[in-house]
């Protein structure tokens, strides 16, 4: 797979002094759905956040190999604008690309459909559940099919029954758009149902300490939890969580 | 039903006062010129009423423009500030001090600086300055209080200045505008009547200097008459800027939602 972007001796430290990252290594190559996994603290947001450029490192480089990609970003919150429908939440990023109404509307549209919410774009956020205001999300974060997709924990907050729902319907974005994700979560179980690798991180400073490749069937949906290939990988997790991050 | 006594109670309650105050007066034998009447002043009322109207119309003219410059100026000069700290840093010192003197003090030395041949433009600068501080205070955290999250995703996307503002900031800032509104709308009614009091109102006469007038006069029932319009004045203000507030915000903020459910 081609490299899409490299983080090499990553560190950054806040202005009040805290230092929330040691020296960060990491590599991504297109078409990856990378899981950043490790206890609170331990940076991988500002992982996230770097690699967005919301923030500027303080040493080493963040590169792109051939650029940086239309990228998109999904929150812990829904973080929707609540005085906007699902439809013009949805349509953000397009209309801020400038792309006329009368084509963002349809896109927009779609996207919201993808997502399992055709029938909303006329719902204000505060209508809408909490998982239904993630999808709207998460509809505004593919609307204009980026080529790298960040999401900082943004099922952290969820029940169990919605936060599954959106791991598959996640997973059948991924395939369909051929995205990069990276994924930010401190769950072992999700990164292991979601992730072709995941990248174990530990805190003081916060840098990566393991990395694991997994083997995934390409189509995986409910029944892949109960296998056998999907208890090794969450115990190859596990333990190298426990190994490295205690 | 709920909707109903909403209205009946308070005005069941006014009925009342009406009634206990007209039968008090009349049975102490309560002396016009101390407490008039409720029939008395509505006898005033009828007897000065185109007087009393053209008074009205003059207070009115001067609020709605003093409102609007101010709610004007003040949402510009929020966005001012939002846009550069150092400006607001410069300025919001100067703004407090205009807001904290209190504007019968400042009243006066207006009044002679305009000149009293033009004290339409002394009375509307009195109630611009009461009337805008609450409007650019209350606009200028709103406009900073958009979601820190929502302004990192929009510069993600390559969002310009103008956008941020337009699309994000302003909406943000809405509920806090239209709070500062309802309190700028009443206050820019007291900087007019205070302004009136100290300067008169020139050739024109508004409510604020008949009132003057009438208590010199010991008219007390006409008095009574045109401070029952000034609060009707007050209140139908309150209400239309209630009911923007409404029509702006009751899709979607938490503080216009009826309880549902």
């Amino acid at each position: 797979m081609a490299p899409l972007l490299s983080l090499r001796g990553v560190s950054k430290t806040f202005s009040g002094g805290t230092q929330a990252l040691g020296a960060v290594d990491l590599d991504v190559a297109e078409g990856e759905f990378l899981s950043l996994l490790g206890p609170s603290g331990c940076g991988k947001s500002t992982v996230l956040r770097l690699t967005a450029g919301l923030i500027a490192p303080t040493g080493g480089t963040v590169k792109f190999a051939a650029g940086k990609p239309e990228t998109a970003f999904v929150f812990q919150e829904p973080t929707l604008m609540p005085w906007a429908s699902a439809l013009t939440n949805a349509r953000l990023a397009l209309d801020l690309e400038g792309v006329p109404r009368t084509e963002a509307e349809p896109r927009a549209a779609a996207a919201l459909a993808r997502v399992g919410l055709a029938g909303f774009e006329h719902a204000f956020p505060r209508e809408l559940s909490g998982g239904m205001k993630m999808r709207v999300s998460i509809a505004r974060a593919i609307a204009a099919k980026p080529k790298l997709l960040l999401m900082d924990e943004p099922f952290a907050a969820l029940d169990e029954l919605a936060r599954q729902s959106l791991n598959d319907d996640l997973l059948k974005l991924w395939r369909e758009d051929a995205m990069t994700v990276i994924f930010v979560t401190h769950s072992v179980y999700e990164s292991a149902y979601l992730s072709t690798r995941v990248a174990v991180m530990s805190a003081r400073p916060g840098r990566v300490a393991a990395e694991i490749a997994l083997e995934q069937p390409a189509a995986r949906e409910e029944s892949y939890r109960l296998t056998p290939e999907f208890a090794d990988a969450a115990r190859r997790i596990s333990a190298a969580l426990k190994d490295k991050a205690a | 039903m709920s909707a109903l006594l909403k209205y009946l109670v308070p005005f069941a309650l006014g009925v009342a006062v009406l009634a206990a105050w007209q039968t008090l007066v009349r049975f102490y034998a309560v002396p016009v010129y101390l407490l008039p009447a409720p029939s008395d002043v509505w006898a005033a009322l009828t007897a000065n009423f185109p007087e009393l109207m053209s008074a009205l119309w003059v207070t009115l003219r001067i609020v709605v423009a003093a409102f609007v410059i101010a709610a004007l100026s003040g949402v510009f000069w929020a966005i001012v500030f939002a846009q550069s700290r150092v400006v607001e840093m410069a300025l919001y010192p100067y703004a407090v001090a205009l807001q904290v003197t209190p504007v019968v003090a400042i009243a006066p030395l207006i009044v002679i600086l305009v000149g009293f041949e033009r004290i339409d433009l002394a009375l509307l600068i009195i109630a611009w300055i009461v009337a805008f501080f609450p409007i650019l205070a209350n606009t200028t955290i709103g406009l900073r209080s958009a979601d820190s999250n929502l302004m990192d995703l929009f510069r993600l996307y390559g969002a310009s200045r103008w956008q941020i503002l337009w699309r994000l900031q302003l909406p943000s800032a809405l509920p806090y505008l239209l709070g500062a509104l309802k309190v700028s709308g009443g206050l820019s009614l007291i900087g007019v009547i205070v302004a009136e009091f100290v300067a008169g109102t020139g050739t024109d006469t508004g409510l604020g200097w008949t009132i003057t007038q009438a208590m010199r006069n010991l008219e007390i029932a006409k008095m009574f008459a045109a401070l029952g319009l000034l609060a009707t004045l007050g209140i139908a203000i309150f209400a239309a800027l209630s009911a923007l507030e409404y029509a702006l915000l009751h899709k979607w903020h938490e503080s216009a939602l009826t309880k549902q459910g």
